[in-house]
């Protein structure tokens, strides 16, 4: 008996407990943080209204002569069929509807199009499955990841409040500047997406599309890719962050600082050598960052889609070393496998090629260093 | 032991009529517009299930956030070949199945004008779905790309199985041209003396006018498949920018295909609706030329409008305003329709039987999925919309509360003149209201989800989502397990039942109900008189 009632108790709470905390859910579209959204949303709310009146229209009609017209009643039906003035009227007056729609649509469009006068401009560019943001006026630029763990994905940990919004490194942009969005991609078609912003543009490999947002509100705005792109196309988040212009230029100069600063270190770095096991975990750590999305944690790939790397040639024989780091340096023209030469530093690429060679029983004994990633990108070059 | 087996033939042969092999052969050999319309409403009625079962993995996984059935990839496989099943397994051959069955008798034909090109143009569809079907056993999986198939993710970054792909969607195409050349030839050549062109039932005019976009636009997706093959394979660069080619091209061409290709699966049902609605309120169709006029402005703005479907894809402000308002203008045909089926019961003495009430419920769901195409027609506004549940919604809400609901109203209409019995009308009506309440609480939320920002395509979504689709999964699961009603109302009509009679409905009108119930095997073999 007690059992039942707790089943029913969860049953109830399925449909109504959990209909409650649905109220975190907004059930409109959002009106944003910029002027056009908040312009795209009044026009969102117009049309809406305009459907309900013809609609409540229009189904009145039907159900009054649903409930009134009816043989039950006795009623004995009409036989007219045809009327050219009713007609005409039912097709004038819905064109006039249309004309007083299209107008503030055509207004709210001119203004979203023009991407003139920009202050800051960023390129966001796309690839399976992460954004790429560079600011075209700092010398700053950076790969944005999503951050949720793979074990909340795979229901082993509760899930976090943003789960599958977060990332890695957020793009910031100032508030109440004109910010230019580049956006382009560098595999298939990816579609950059914040809703806050009413911003949502293709990223077409081979072409730059544009777009702009003059962000009001400093705050956190995410948002996700649009444009099925593959396997992890649920697993790209966007996420921007807008500080007051002051804050936003005290952090891109510290940006800038932190990645000019990284240069150099890279090229001390080629005189110092990881150890294994230094290597194995930052191999790990990058591995799985930018690696088993598509072979897999285990290394064992999606035959007929990505190739295992565990006991394939390539990862477990003295000849294909080289051929290794060419693949990982510049990717496989026709597939999904990119260049990672300018996505990861040189020790990232010499630790995950000493990974890949020596995890999953691969045991190459393998230890490769920056130096030797430098010499094989250099050499390329020359 | 083969003498045996002739033997035993030719002693059928005897007991049959001179023009039917008995058993498979029968079904096989058959040139008859009954037995091929038959064969093709089969054929959709198991995809429906196929495709169906699909949805239902697609909802599962979908009912808690996290991955817990199936991983990311066969996630998009499942809602690609969900899609391609449901539009051209389902939909389309349904509308075939009913035009072989109804055109000949509706314009007092004996049958199809090209009844061996029928034949063909059924049996080669089985074996485009078994290639698609089989795909999804392939090393690496089945199709994933979503029906719309965008390049690059079809041609460089696509699997093996897309050579499947695109073979299976040549075979539709190829099906589908033969198909409605066989339709407009029947309505040109074999109508009765009498049946002028404005005493045409509008579900010949709908389907001859649904014939022509078919033979304007498959063409279109046979080369379009061919260039995604050819990139593939063959090393050219119609969509890849590296070789001078453009991806967005892809588009153009897949959605000039596309947006028609929507109207082929909505025309019929306007037919189908015109027909129903006229019976049961026993009073004839408000503005029949009307009607006419409409249907045809339709298919020439669908030619127009393609571009609606692409508007984040970076287009200059002018064709982006044009493709706007052209779009909008559909409204205006679309709404002259509602209004003549308003008027049409408007004063009528109206029943509600079963065809009657999937009708009625057409009417008001294909018009609030045409209230959601008006809102996504506004640009600024789809920026916002596009590639969200929202358009989910409203797609679904034109094609399985527009399409499918009208293709099950016909049947429910036109099943006692085809089997002779009248099926059973309590189950019937249990049919529609569990389909009704089922298919709102599936797709009515998802307007609310794809507002609040959840986009389509994706196996695991954020967690203020979670409710919602866990409600949304239950409608999903009611509504396929209320499908088996309709199966169980189709194999009792068939087996049995009240005797119909040759009008079957007291308002009926129309020459197909002038004929015995089941009709004759050859429909009019002598042509009637339309005064």
């Amino acid at each position: 008996m007690a059992k039942t009632s707790r089943y029913r108790c969860s049953l109830l709470s399925l449909l109504f407990v959990e209909m409650a905390s649905a109220a975190e859910m907004p059930l409109n579209m959002t009106q944003g943080v910029t002027d056009i959204s908040q312009r795209v949303y009044d026009l969102h709310m117009t049309i809406f209204y305009i459907c309900c009146a013809i609609g409540l229209v229009v189904f009145g009609a039907m159900f009054w002569a649903i409930l009134h017209h009816r043989k039950a009643k006795g009623v004995q039906p009409a036989q007219f069929h045809e009327s050219t003035r009713v007609e005409i009227l039912w097709t004038a007056i819905p064109v006039f509807i249309l004309i007083i729609m299209a107008i503030p649509a055509t207004k709210t469009l001119i203004a979203m199009e023009d991407t003139t006068d920009a202050e800051v401009t960023v390129l966001v560019t796309g690839s399976q499955w992460k954004w790429h943001y560079k600011y075209l006026d700092y010398p700053v630029e950076f790969y944005s990841l999503l951050a949720t763990p793979q074990k909340q994905i795979s229901n082993k940990i509760a899930k976090g409040e943003n789960y599958l919004l977060e990332v890695d490194r957020p793009l910031v942009i100032p508030t109440g500047k004109k910010v230019r969005f580049l956006t382009t991609s560098d595999d298939v078609i990816h579609s950059w997406w914040v809703p806050a912003f009413a911003v949502k543009k293709d990223a077409n490999p081979g072409f730059i599309n544009e777009s702009w947002a003059k962000v009001n509100e400093p705050g956190i705005y995410r948002g996700q890719c649009a444009e099925l792109c593959g396997k992890d196309h649920g697993f790209m988040p966007v996420v921007v962050v807008a500080k007051e212009p002051a804050e936003f230029d005290a952090w891109i100069k510290e940006q800038a600082d932190i990645q000019a600063k990284a240069k150099a270190a890279e090229q001390e770095l080629l005189a110092m050598n990881m150890s294994m096991d230094e290597a194995m975990a930052l191999g790990e750590k990058t591995y799985l960052g930018y690696c088993a999305a598509c072979h897999q944690a285990g290394g064992g790939g999606l035959p007929g889609a990505f190739p295992a790397l565990k006991g394939s040639k390539m990862a477990t024989t003295a000849e294909g070393k080289a051929a290794h780091i060419d693949i990982v340096l510049n990717g496989k023209a026709g597939t999904a496998m990119q260049a990672f030469g300018k996505q990861l530093t040189l020790q990232e690429i010499a630790a995950v090629i000493t990974y890949e060679r020596n995890a999953w029983d691969n045991n190459t004994g393998d230890l490769i260093q920056a130096a030797e990633i430098h010499a094989a990108k250099t050499g390329k070059k020359e | 032991m083969s003498t045996v087996t002739h033997d035993h033939d030719t002693a059928h042969h005897g007991e049959h009529h001179h023009h039917a092999p008995s058993g498979l052969k029968r079904w096989l050999y058959t040139t008859n517009h009954k037995d091929i319309g038959t064969l093709y409403l089969l054929f959709a009625l198991t995809m429906f299930f196929i495709g169906g079962a699909m949805a239902m993995v697609i909802r599962a996984e979908l009912f808690q956030p996290g991955l817990q059935l199936v991983q990311a990839d066969f996630f998009n496989q499942m809602t690609t070949v969900h899609g391609l099943i449901m539009v051209f397994g389902a939909v389309m051959p349904a509308f075939t199945g009913l035009a072989n069955w109804l055109i000949p008798m509706m314009i007092g034909a004996p049958d199809m004008a090209l009844p061996r090109m029928n034949n063909w143009s059924f049996w080669i569809l089985p074996f485009a779905f078994a290639i698609l079907l089989a795909s999804l056993f392939m090393e690496g999986g089945g199709p994933g790309f979503g029906w719309t198939f965008y390049a690059p993710l079809s041609t460089k970054y696509s699997g093996d199985s897309t050579a499947l792909f695109v073979f299976s969607v040549h075979i539709m195409g190829i099906s589908s041209i033969m198909g409605a050349i066989n339709v407009i030839v029947t309505i040109f050549n074999l109508r009765a003396p009498g049946m002028t062109w404005m005493k045409m039932p509008l579900f010949v005019w709908t389907w001859l006018i649904t014939a022509f976009l078919l033979i304007a636009v498959m063409p279109v997706l046979a080369g379009t498949v061919t260039m995604v093959l050819t990139d593939k394979y063959f090393g050219t660069s119609f969509f890849d920018a590296a070789g001078g080619g453009d991806p967005v091209l892809f588009q153009h061409i897949f959605w000039f295909f596309g947006h028609p290709e929507v109207y082929i699966m909505i025309l019929p049902a306007f037919g189908i609706v015109s027909s129903i609605v006229p019976t049961f309120a026993r009073k004839p169709l408000f503005g029949y030329a009307s009607m006419v006029y409409a249907t045809s402005s339709i298919a020439l703005l669908s030619f127009l409008v393609w571009a609606h479907h692409m508007f984040t894809t970076g287009m200059p402000v002018f064709a982006e305003l044009f493709f706007m308002y052209c779009t909008m203008l559909i409204a205006v045909p679309t709404g002259v329709k509602v209004f003549n089926w308003v008027a049409t019961m408007w004063k009528g003495a109206m029943t509600f039987e079963v065809p009657m009430m999937f009708a009625l419920a057409f009417i008001v769901l294909f018009t609030i999925g045409g209230f959601s195409g008006l809102m996504l027609a506004i640009t600024p506004a789809d920026f916002q919309y596009h590639d969200t549940y929202f358009v989910v919604a409203h797609f679904h809400y034109v094609l399985v509360t527009g399409a499918i609901f009208s293709i099950i109203a016909a049947a429910y209409y036109w099943l006692p003149k085809w089997t002779g019995h009248m099926y059973d009308e309590t189950l019937g009506q249990w049919h529609f209201w569990c389909s009704l309440i089922s298919v709102n609480m599936l797709f009515f939320p998802m307007h609310f989800v794809g507002l609040a920002g959840m986009p389509r395509r994706i196996p695991d979504y954020a967690l203020q989502f979670a409710d919602f689709n866990a409600f949304i999964s239950i409608g999903g699961f009611a509504f396929g397990l209320s499908q088996l009603l309709f199966v169980w109302v189709l194999v009792k009509c068939i087996k049995g039942g009240e005797k119909a009679t040759d009008q079957v409905w007291e308002g009926a009108e129309g020459l197909e109900w002038t004929l015995s119930s089941p009709p004759p095997y050859h429909s009019f073999t002598t042509p009637p008189e339309v005064k």
